[in-house]
Parts: C-alpha cells; sequence; structure tokens
C-alpha cells in the first residue's frame, strides 16, 4: 500500500472498506489509492465485488466498516459533496429510455445545476457525435450509441473523477476503441478514471490496476508490477493432441493451471524450478515444442482467482 | 400435438414463480378476506340508530313519549336537543345529525284536545339510501306512537282519523335521486383511484427499469423528487374533476349550491393526500405489479367504507373507524355538503382537518421510507 503518498495526490483514497449483504461479505477489508489524473482499471470475476465498490466510492452504497477519500470529501458525511464531481456510468444503462438522447442530457443538467445548461448540452451531443441524433429516444438506440449517451451524460456536469462500470460490455471493438480513445483524452485533460472491466485488452490500456476477487484486492499497481509480484512462470506448449497432453498436465502437482490459446497450450506454476522438471518429459517428445513465455495479464488474474478461491471457498460454504 | 410434460413444465413454473412473489400470494388469500369481511360485516344496506336532533318547545308527557317511541323504533338516536330550531338546522348541515324531529309548541295542548297535531321531521336526504328505512318507520310511528298514552278519558283522541301528523322535509335531494349522491362522490372514488395508482408506480417504474441508480447517483434529494413526482399528477387531477363537474351538470343535472372555488381549494388538500399516499406505496412496493396490488388493496375498502356506496352510518363501529382513516371519507363529507347543502368553509372544515394529518402522515412515511441509497 502506497501509505506514503501525499493525500491531495489521491483521487480515491479508501482503506478497509466492508459491505454485507445478509451473512454474505460482499467487500472485505477493501483499500485501494488511485492517483489524480490515472485510468484505473478495476478488474475481477463477476460478483468480486468491483460494483458495490464503485457504488460505495461514489456514495450510493453505505459500507459497514472502513473509511474513504473521495476528492478530498469523507465518503461517510460527504456524499453529496462527492455526487456533485463525480461522473458514475452504471452498468446496466441508467437514463430514461422514453426520453430523447437531448432530453435526458438536459435532465441530468438540471440535477446538476449546470451552468449555461444549453450551451453544455450542445457541447456534450458534439463532442460524443450524438448531435444528429439527438431527437432519437433512448431506447431506440443500439448498445454504443447507449454508451455514448450514457458517456456524455456523466460528463455533462464536468466531473473531476469518472466511475465507469462495465462500460464497454458489449459494445463492438470500433465503438470501444472511440471510447477508450475519449477516456485517454478525459485524463489528458485531468479527469480522474476508475474503470471496470473484464476485457483484458482494456486492462492494458490503463495506467494502474487493481484486481479483486471474492470483495478482496489481491494486486495493483502497473501491468508490470502485477505481473511481476504474481512471480508465475509459464510455459507455451505447441505441437499434436494438445488436449492429451493438457489432461496428463493437470494431474502434475507443479502445474497450476493449463489453458488453450489458441494452437498452443499455456501452462503456469509459481515454482519455477518444478514446472520446468515437470515439463521435461514433454520437450523431449517428438513434434511437440515447449518454450518459456511472459504470463499475460489474463494468466496473472486467473492464477490470483484461484489461489484465493481455493482458501475463500470453505469459508463461503460456512455462510 | 398436446405434450404433458411441457404442460406440467409451465404449470410447475407458474408454482414456483408463484410461490416466491409473495405479495401477489398475499393478495390471493387477502383480497377474499377483505372482500368477505366488509360485505359480510361491515356493510347494511338498513342502517339503524341515525343520530336525530329533538326541538321541543314544550316538555309534556307526549312529548317524552313521542321521542322514546321514536328511538323504540330502532332507526334513531337522540344525540342532541338543540333549544332552537335554527341550532337544529345547523347540526344537520354540518352532518351531525341525520334528522331533526320540531315538536311544536302546542302539540300537548291539541293531543288533548282530539285535534290533529303536526310534528315536523327534516331529513338529510343527500344519500336517499340511508333515510329510506327510517322515514318510512316514522309513518308507522305516526299511527301507533301514542297509543300508550291515550287511554282513559283521552281514548277518545286516539280514535280520531290520526292524532299525530308526522310531515317530512327531505332536505338538499328532496326528490331523492340516487345520482345526486353518488356523482359528486365518484369524483372523489375516479380521483383516489386513478391518482393513488398513478404515483403509486412513481418509484417502482423508475427502480424496475434501472434508472433509479442514476438518479440516485445524482445530488437529487428525496423531497425534490416527491414533490416533482407528484406536481404534475395534481393537475391530472384537476382535469378529472372538471370533467366530472361538467357530467354532473350537464348529464346528471346535480345542483351545484355551494361555491365551486371552495370546492376546487379544498381539492388540492384531497388530490395532494392520495398522491402522497400513491408515492407511500410506491416507495414500498418492488415492482409496477406489487405497486397497482396495492393500490387495489387500498381502493377496495376506500369504496366501501367511505359511505361512498353504503350508508356510513349502517357500518359497525370498527368499520366507522377504518372509514375515518381513509381521506376519501373525508372528502365525500366536503363534496357533498359543498355541492348539495351549499356548505361554507366553516361548515368543512371539521372535514378538513383529518386530510391534512392524513397527508401528514403519509408524506413523513413516504420520505423516511425513500431510500437515497441502493442498500
Amino acid at each position: 500500500m502506497r501509505t506514503g503518498e501525499n493525500s491531495s495526490d489521491l483521487a480515491i483514497d479508501v482503506v478497509g472498506l466492508t459491505k454485507r449483504f445478509g451473512s454474505k461479505t460482499v467487500v472485505d477489508d477493501f483499500s485501494m489509492q488511485v492517483p489524480k489524473g490515472a485510468i484505473y482499471g478495476f478488474l475481477g470475476p463477476n460478483g468480486s465485488g468491483k460494483t458495490t465498490t464503485i457504488r460505495m466510492i461514489c456514495g450510493l452504497l453505505t459500507p459497514d466498516a472502513g473509511r474513504g477519500v473521495v476528492l478530498g470529501h469523507d465518503i461517510a458525511t460527504e456524499a453529496e459533496l462527492i455526487k456533485r464531481q463525480v461522473g458514475y456510468m452504471t452498468q446496466k444503462f441508467s437514463l430514461y429510455e422514453d426520453l430523447s438522447i437531448e432530453e435526458n442530457l438536459d435532465f441530468v443538467a438540471r440535477m446538476y445545476a449546470v451552468a449555461d445548461r444549453k450551451r453544455r448540452v450542445r457541447e456534450a451531443l458534439e463532442q460524443l457525435g450524438l448531435t444528429s441524433r439527438k431527437s432519437q429516444l433512448a431506447g431506440t438506440l443500439s448498445g454504443g450509441w447507449k454508451q455514448r449517451l450514457a458517456l456524455a451524460a456523466c460528463l455533462i456536469h464536468e466531473p473531476r473523477l469518472l466511475l465507469l462500470d462495465e462500460p464497454t460490455a458489449g459494445v463492438d471493438p470500433g465503438a470501444r476503441r472511440d471510447f477508450w480513445d475519449h477516456i485517454h483524452q478525459l485524463a489528458h485533460d485531468g479527469i480522474t478514471v476508475l474503470v471496470s472491466t473484464h476485457y483484458m485488452d482494456e486492462a492494458e490500456r490503463c495506467h494502474a490496476l487493481a484486481y479483486i476477487a471474492y470483495g478482496k484486492l489481491l494486486a495493483h499497481g502497473t501491468i508490470r508490477e502485477v505481473i511481476d509480484q504474481a512471480n508465475l512462470a509459464t510455459w507455451a506448449i505447441e505441437g499434436e493432441s494438445l488436449m492429451d497432453i493438457a489432461s496428463e498436465l493437470r494431474a502434475q502437482p507443479a502445474v497450476e493451471m493449463v489453458a488453450p490459446f489458441g494452437n498452443a497450450l499455456h501452462v503456469s506454476g509459481t515454482d519455477r524450478a518444478a514446472l520446468e522438471h515437470a515439463l521435461q518429459p514433454l520437450a523431449r517428445r517428438e513434434g511437440v515444442v515447449t518454450r518459456e513465455v511472459e504470463p499475460s495479464l489474463e494468466d496473472v488474474f486467473i492464477h490470483l482467482m484461484r489461489g484465493l478461491g481455493e482458501a475463500a471457498r470453505p469459508e463461503a460454504a460456512k455462510a | 400435438m398436446f405434450a404433458l410434460h411441457r404442460f406440467l413444465a409451465v404449470l410447475m413454473k407458474e408454482f414456483v414463480q408463484m410461490r416466491r412473489d409473495r405479495l401477489t400470494f398475499a393478495m390471493m388469500i387477502g383480497v377474499p378476506v377483505m372482500q368477505l369481511v366488509l360485505f359480510g360485516y361491515a356493510i347494511n344496506m338498513d342502517p339503524k340508530g341515525l343520530p336525530t336532533a329533538v326541538v321541543t318547545a314544550e316538555s309534556s308527557v307526549f312529548s317524552r313519549s313521542l321521542t322514546r317511541a321514536l328511538e323504540n323504533t330502532g332507526y334513531f338516536r337522540v344525540v342532541a336537543t338543540p333549544a332552537s330550531v335554527r341550532e337544529g338546522e345547523r347540526l344537520i348541515a354540518l352532518g351531525k345529525v341525520q334528522f331533526v324531529m320540531q315538536v311544536p309548541e302546542d302539540f300537548a295542548r291539541r293531543i288533548q284536545r282530539g285535534e290533529p297535531a303536526v310534528v315536523l321531521v327534516e331529513a338529510d336526504a343527500t344519500d336517499p339510501a340511508a333515510t329510506s328505512n327510517a322515514l318510512a318507520a316514522l309513518q308507522q310511528l305516526a299511527a301507533t306512537g301514542l297509543q300508550h298514552d291515550l287511554t282513559g278519558p283521552l281514548a277518545r283522541a286516539g280514535t280520531a282519523a290520526q292524532p299525530l301528523e308526522i310531515r317530512v322535509h327531505r332536505r338538499y335531494n328532496p326528490e331523492g335521486i340516487t345520482q345526486y349522491n353518488i356523482v359528486p362522490g365518484l369524483m372523489g372514488v375516479v380521483l383516489t383511484m386513478t391518482l393513488v395508482m398513478m404515483t403509486s408506480i412513481a418509484m417502482t417504474r423508475e427502480r424496475e427499469r434501472g434508472t433509479m441508480e442514476n438518479l440516485l447517483a445524482t445530488p437529487v434529494r428525496p423531497l425534490e423528487v416527491m414533490l416533482g413526482k407528484i406536481v404534475p399528477y395534481i393537475l391530472v387531477g384537476y382535469v378529472q374533476v372538471v370533467v366530472i363537474l361538467v357530467a354532473a351538470a350537464f348529464l346528471f343535472r346535480v345542483p351545484m349550491v355551494g361555491s365551486l372555488v371552495l370546492l376546487s381549494l379544498v381539492l388540492v388538500l384531497f388530490i395532494a393526500t392520495n398522491l402522497a399516499i400513491g408515492f407511500t406505496f410506491s416507495t414500498i412496493a418492488k415492482s409496477q405489479m406489487q405497486a397497482m396490488q396495492m393500490t387495489m388493496f387500498f381502493f377496495l375498502p376506500s369504496m366501501l367504507l367511505s359511505g361512498f356506496m353504503f350508508p356510513f352510518r349502517g357500518m359497525p363501529g370498527w368499520a366507522q373507524v377504518l372509514g375515518e382513516a381513509l381521506p376519501l371519507t373525508h372528502f365525500l363529507r366536503i363534496v357533498r355538503g359543498i355541492l348539495l347543502k351549499g356548505s361554507g368553509i366553516a361548515d368543512v372544515a371539521p372535514h378538513l382537518w383529518p386530510l391534512a394529518v392524513i397527508l401528514l402522515l403519509v408524506s413523513a412515511a413516504a420520505l423516511k421510507r425513500y431510500q437515497r441509497t441502493l442498500d
């Protein structure tokens, strides 16, 4: 944890956040520091507590424990002030489907008492290329356009922090690229962005990331740091009858995971020497090529998730 | 081809979903129980013990005997003995009594002389159903009411064709036209149903469509949301009122004795109360479907216990207490008072404050229930 950092350089500084729904602990002692102006990726499997964490940060949920400061305001007592400066894009489209694009933006602008509202709405329409469709009802838009509208709506009051909850789910690659260009432009202008995603390519577009599973923070830092911290060794295996080899390898204790990657198998483990030893008989087999590769972010994440998953599962079963 | 396994699959799924939706399940049991209780116990088409005032200028054995005989019919309960006729009329205008019986000064003298004596009974006939049986009982009373006293030397008087004449004066609705009572009441019924329903889906719709999260993420405050959602429907309510009043005037020729200005002022309170109730439902219901069900659950007793369909005074005590808690009950008294009796502000005031109290309580509940977070 980067406790040495000056708090005024942080857009988000939360410590020990915990949220329980009934007997289920959804977020468990979660801490995260997001520096101002960063694009911070927020990753983790489904149900890992990403949305819950984001909702606690913007005051939509009250934490059961922990404290936090967002843009210099306490999340427990100053949610009102935080809301004014945060743009939150919900995972599910949450604007009015029976209002037009322009009417939706105008409504949101009024909610935040945006100065010179008409001009801001016009600008937001232009910025996201929505002008030509401004009279179209939001409900009739396709996924990509809905996403643009949602982004425009959460930018209209010129927030200092953007919280984007899986903004690109169900959006085609072209629209996703446009979206990320936009996010980088915003970060360049000084806006901090916390974005949750399941896409590895999107994780790689972030300045830094945090990985959460079962409500616990498992890793954070730049991509390089996250990969290095995992201390994972990975071999790629190419050749014939890979599926047979995969089931063979899964029986080996040194092999933690085996995953097909196109025409290759990625085999990973934390004990590099033991893994190499386990793979030696394969390397001698005819038509099979093994070589050590850099573990991908996905390898690291799945490794992290499994490591914690096994530890956490009995606990979950008790609950 | 009809396949048993597919039919069973659908059937089983329906049962599972029915079990999950607790409120619907409760409604399916609750509505018949409620109907049974209301129709079976609360509703009485033959109201008895109606509050009556007796104005008597003398105190003779005859007038006391007449009063006793009046109560003995079961239909009348003497609750006041005002000193003057004017005071009695005031009680009837306020709706405190249903009947005022006036015993003339020379009542005893005329009876003793064997001259026909006339007793005037004024009836609040706004609701013909509530008074008709009681008025029929009066004619019986005229024939037999004084039999016990007319003995001995007075027996001669008793043999006269009809020693006692009871003259009935039906106030406000002399011809006993049911529409005069129903149509103004319908205004309250229509407003209750539509307004509660419209606001009851106000928040549930936000929740169901997922727009609630976005709304909560903005700095908007509960009172701003509540007022913003209620005010448009106040206008809708007024449009409905105009439609009903025009129909009442031109189709049903309902007399409009009182001030329409006063009526429209009172309407703000009634409309706002209904909207606040609907809004409260919408903060409790989890879906629009549930909100509709809650509206029906509220509407049913409003129809039955308010005095709209059945005479309020015919209901047992517990049902009257429940009825008093419903805004429609008070509004019916106000709207019938203004349109049929020409009530002024002072006359309707006793029915205004219960509405205000309901409005305050319900609004407080709504704001307390309104959640500013998704917890």
